[in-house]
């Protein structure tokens, strides 16, 4: 038995150290994700708090709470802008120095319970001012980024895979000898996809919408249309990346590549407000960002097609160049 | 020769250091089935794919009714390659209907199924077919766009006796119906009951082409002496015969029967076991490539 395992241990050894482009993304992949996680949340200890201040920190100088530790103070350049970001639950407090100082607070947000306790202990003076509209819970905030994330999993993965296994087991080749284009093969499985992604999608917005008691601000076909130019432009990078290779673990590396750093860096999870300005240019180049900065401003703040449109330009664009990228490097064959 | 539908012109196909195909040249008329014949690794699968349109020679041209390999030619070429896989969880008539979706004409689905006895099959999952029904289902893939021209490469590989022979009765059919057929295989009595025509590859270049009868009689003057090996005493290895050894076997050609038995009985060799037959395309494949058939 023991020479039966060795030999299949040892051979599976061999097939693994000799596909070089797999052993590659091995060490590269958890390499740049450790790297990545070490430059966003490395460096001296951070703060736990973060404060906007209307008018920037400077103007709050002369106040204690200025001084203390572990809370960082963030410039806010509108109260509209600053009472949104309370709502996200992105900054704890917004402070209009005084005097007297006046504040606002997240009712509902823990960070704004403990940031006020600390506030009033500098300053018993300030003033708390009533955030006013809608309330937006963290679950409101992460709605839109766990629809976008399932879509960017089932476009990467479902296509890169699929199109991976048809070149593997030769039906590819087998279609190439029929009148069938490049363009028409990836057409169809980029149809194919986003038919199937839009569905999935409408279903889990419209259960996990009504469990969650979630109220949408926006229009549900402007909904539509960013959700379907998001699909095309993950399943466009899925098909670049399945273009041509034939290992499938170095398509695995490769996906894995791409997608960790949009879960990390889109803003899913958590805000990039006050990230390093460079972090937060790779973040906006990610497909996944735009989609989301679409999908929250249409189903938080009711945002109307002029001002996702930006968004949704970039959106078009990387699925052109992708399709693009992917039509002319495509391999039907090993 | 008539206007040929299919013509290869000095194809050559590198791979590195390896030349795979090396100056072929050949011309098919509408209506026949012609033969690649030719050990493993002599070229055979990449002519075909080649000449399928598939794969790019180094140099040389493959043209189609006298045009180089184009759109009229992928709408009328058929092919069945030596594996093929198919997309997974479709019935064999979904299979099919992919697959004729994708050509502006061709036959019924319905007279697919019953041209290659699938009818009984035709809602059953294509991963839940034995060999000899996938192969048939290959044909019938094959066949979707009623081809002119139909390419098959090793088609019988794996199957069964029974399952070879219900093939050959099936491309015997699609033969009468008069179109163009291609053919690779290790088989020669597939070759012998199919083929038209044949051209033996070795090396990547041919080494003979014509009519199997032709070349049989232009190879073999007479007939075809066998003895087991163990028979044929070292001794007999000096004996001025033309004779050939493979592993179970000697076979000695002779055009004077009478002076070779002399010669046999003469030296000793016990004639017990000796079988007497005309040559086939076996032996015209070992006596021109000197290799043995490896399936």
């Amino acid at each position: 038995m023991i020479r039966r395992l060795c030999a299949v241990w040892h051979a599976r050894n061999l097939e693994f150290l000799r596909d070089r482009g797999s052993l590659l993304f091995t060490l590269v992949l958890p390499l740049s994700i450790i790297i990545g996680i070490g430059i966003i949340f490395g460096g001296p200890p951070r703060p736990l708090f973060t404060v906007g201040v209307l008018g920037g920190p400077a103007a709050l100088a002369h106040n204690r709470f200025a001084h203390t530790r572990y809370v960082r103070f963030l410039p806010i350049s509108s109260r509209q802008a600053g009472l949104r970001e309370v709502r996200h639950d992105h900054i704890a407090l917004l402070l209009a120095p005084g005097p007297p100082l006046h504040f606002w607070v997240n009712t509902r947000s823990p960070k704004g319970y403990i940031v006020e306790k600390l506030l009033r202990a500098a300053d018993r003076s300030a003033v708390r001012l009533p955030v006013s509209g809608r309330q937006i819970r963290y679950i409101d905030w992460l709605f839109p980024g766990i629809l976008a994330m399932n879509m960017m999993f089932s476009c990467l993965f479902g296509v890169g895979y699929v199109v991976l296994r048809y070149r593997q087991s030769g039906f590819l080749k087998r279609l190439h000898a029929t009148p069938l284009t490049a363009f028409e093969f990836l057409s169809a499985q980029v149809l194919s996809r986003l038919g199937i992604i839009l569905l999935i999608t409408t279903v889990l917005y419209t259960v996990v919408g009504a469990m969650i008691h979630f109220h949408d601000a926006g229009n549900l076909a402007l909904l539509l249309l960013i959700a379907a130019l998001g699909a095309l432009a993950m399943i466009a990078l899925g098909l670049t990346v399945a273009a041509r290779l034939a290992s499938e673990e170095l398509v695995n590396g490769l996906l894995n590549l791409l997608t960790w750093p949009m879960v990390m860096l889109s803003g899913a999870w958590f805000s990039l407000a006050g990230a390093p300005r460079w972090l937060r240019w790779i973040a906006d180049a990610l497909p996944l960002t735009q989609l989301l900065h679409a999908a929250r401003a249409v189903m938080l703040y009711g945002a109307g097609l002029g001002a996702i449109a930006p968004n949704l330009i970039y959106l078009a664009v990387v699925t052109l160049v992708f399709l693009g990228i992917g039509a002319a490097s495509f391999k039907w064959r090993i | 020769m008539s206007v040929p539908i299919l013509e290869v012109r000095d194809l050559v196909k590198r791979y590195a250091a390896i030349t795979a195909v090396n100056g072929l040249s050949f011309r098919v008329p509408p209506g026949m089935c012609f033969g690649l014949l030719g050990p493993n690794g002599a070229g055979k699968t990449t002519t075909m794919e080649i000449m399928e349109g598939i794969l790019a020679p180094s140099s040389g041209t493959v043209s189609y009714r006298g045009e180089p390999l184009g759109e009229r030619f992928r709408e009328e070429a058929g092919i069945l390659f030596q594996a093929t896989a198919l997309q997974h969880f479709l019935t064999v008539r979904q299979s099919l209907a992919l697959f004729r979706g994708l050509y502006t004409r061709g036959r019924d689905i319905d007279e697919l199924l019953h041209l290659c006895s699938l009818e009984a099959l035709a809602e059953r999952d294509n991963r839940k077919l034995s060999g000899g029904q996938r192969q048939r289902l290959l044909l019938a893939i094959a066949l979707v766009n009623d081809p002119a021209v139909l390419f098959l490469d090793e088609p019988t590989t794996g199957l069964d006796p029974q399952a070879r022979r219900n093939f050959w009765e099936l491309v015997g059919a699609v033969k009468e119906q008069g179109k163009t057929i291609i053919l690779t295989t290790h088989y020669m009595d597939e070759a012998e009951i199919l083929c038209d025509e044949i051209a033996i590859v070795d090396h990547g270049r041919i080494v003979a082409e014509g009519e199997p009868r032709r070349l049989l009689r232009e190879h073999f003057a007479a007939v075809l002496l066998e003895l087991p090996r163990a028979a044929f005493p070292p001794a007999a290895r000096t004996l001025p015969l033309q004779f050939l050894e493979t592993q179970e076997r000697v076979e000695i050609t002779t055009d004077d029967l009478d002076a070779t038995l002399r010669t046999l009985i003469g030296a000793g060799v016990p004639l017990a076991s000796l079988r007497m037959r005309p040559p086939n395309l076996e032996d015209l494949f070992l006596e021109l490539t000197g290799h043995e058939l490896r399936a």
